[in-house]
């Protein structure tokens, strides 16, 4: 008797039929619940702290590239009114003056960028800002990249190369105190 | 002519479902890993601004997050429609942002604490002057490396 029973055991199986309606309940409330987001972004390394201001005075004026924002989200460009769409063109023959005119930065290396905002700009407009002179800077090292390299620039090219063309036209953006004269 | 008769009158023809629950469990496992639960609950209305210089977050654990924006209707009646920071899932001010930092710091294995990365999910229509106070708090605790979340625009190319 005892054996019958035994070999019937392990004749047994268990059903693996359900298995699979199993696995998909779990697949479908991992489906559900959890979102893919995209984590994307401008990276920006800010300056550490500390508590003297930063003297811009002692650097020659053709070599500054002032941008400030007001709280009604207008733009000043080297005291001039500029529309942020104009900003990338401008700020890239600023870097790089081809024509080597006697107002534009001497060299990509000694070009600053100074940005100051208002308190009461919008995050946007500040975003849209900062967002125009890294593409001017980033078209300037793509066309850097493929004119040395032959291959367009991108973050995986070899660090080396990276570094060269960094070095050739360094991104140098100098954020000041904002102003605060449009706090809402 | 003998061939095709013969085959039809033997096989019975069903498709083995054997290797079905291995295949969903497979699915089931790419989505358990590839995918990250939302650790915190919104509480801040946030929006971020289109932007096309995009850099990506790699590892998700060297980040940390810090919202600002208006609160959502149901916190309206208690906080203000005023634009609030929230770190982690309730409302903070300044001041408590080098706690939070620290919290996430100890988190992270020592070797890759110069790499974490604070996410900065800031409304688009939030004015400068928060983001500023954040950004002042975040250069005092010596959080240098930011990411101003955006997305991608649409319309553009």
């Amino acid at each position: 008797m005892a054996k019958s029973r035994t070999r019937d055991r392990m004749k047994n199986e268990i059903n693996a039929g359900s298995m699979a309606d199993i696995a998909f309940l779990l697949l479908i409330f991992f489906l559900v619940t959890t979102t893919i987001v995209e984590d994307k972004g401008i990276t920006v390394k800010l300056p550490p702290w500390s508590e003297e201001e930063p003297d811009i005075t002692r650097l020659k004026e053709r070599n500054v590239y002032a941008v400030l924002v007001n709280a009604q989200n207008q733009l000043l460009v080297r005291g001039e009114p500029m529309r942020v769409r104009d900003l990338k063109n401008n700020a890239k023959e600023f870097i790089s003056n081809p024509q080597k005119r006697s107002d534009l930065a001497e060299k990509p290396t000694k070009a600053i960028i100074s940005l100051k905002n208002d308190r009461g700009t919008n995050y946007d407009t500040y975003l849209r800002v900062y967002n125009e002179l890294k593409a001017a800077y980033n078209e300037l090292w793509d066309e850097l990249s493929r004119r040395k390299f032959g291959v367009p620039y991108s973050d995986d090219l070899p660090l080396a190369y990276r570094k060269a063309i960094k070095g050739e036209i360094p991104f140098v953006l100098s954020e000041a105190e904002p102003t605060n004269f449009g706090e809402e | 002519m003998s061939k095709f008769s013969k085959k039809r009158g033997k096989a019975s023809p069903e498709v083995s479902t054997a290797s079905l629950p291995d295949i969903i469990f497979m699915l089931l496992f790419f989505f358990m890993v590839v995918t990250v639960l939302r650790d915190a609950e919104l509480k801040v209305k946030v929006s971020t601004p289109f932007a096309s210089e995009l850099t990506k977050l790699e590892e998700k654990s060297l980040v940390n997050y810090v919202y600002i924006g208006r609160p959502v209707k149901k916190y309206q009646n208690l906080y203000g429609t005023k634009p609030r920071i929230q770190l982690g899932d309730k409302f903070a001010t300044v001041a408590d942002i080098p706690l939070f930092l620290e919290k996430h710091k100890v988190k992270v294995p020592e070797a890759k604490r110069p790499k974490i990365t604070s996410s900065l999910r800031v409304d688009g229509e939030v004015t400068m002057g928060i983001v500023q106070d954040v950004k002042t708090q975040l250069r005092k605790s010596g959080q240098l490396k930011v990411n101003y979340s955006a997305k991608k625009d649409p319309n553009v190319n």
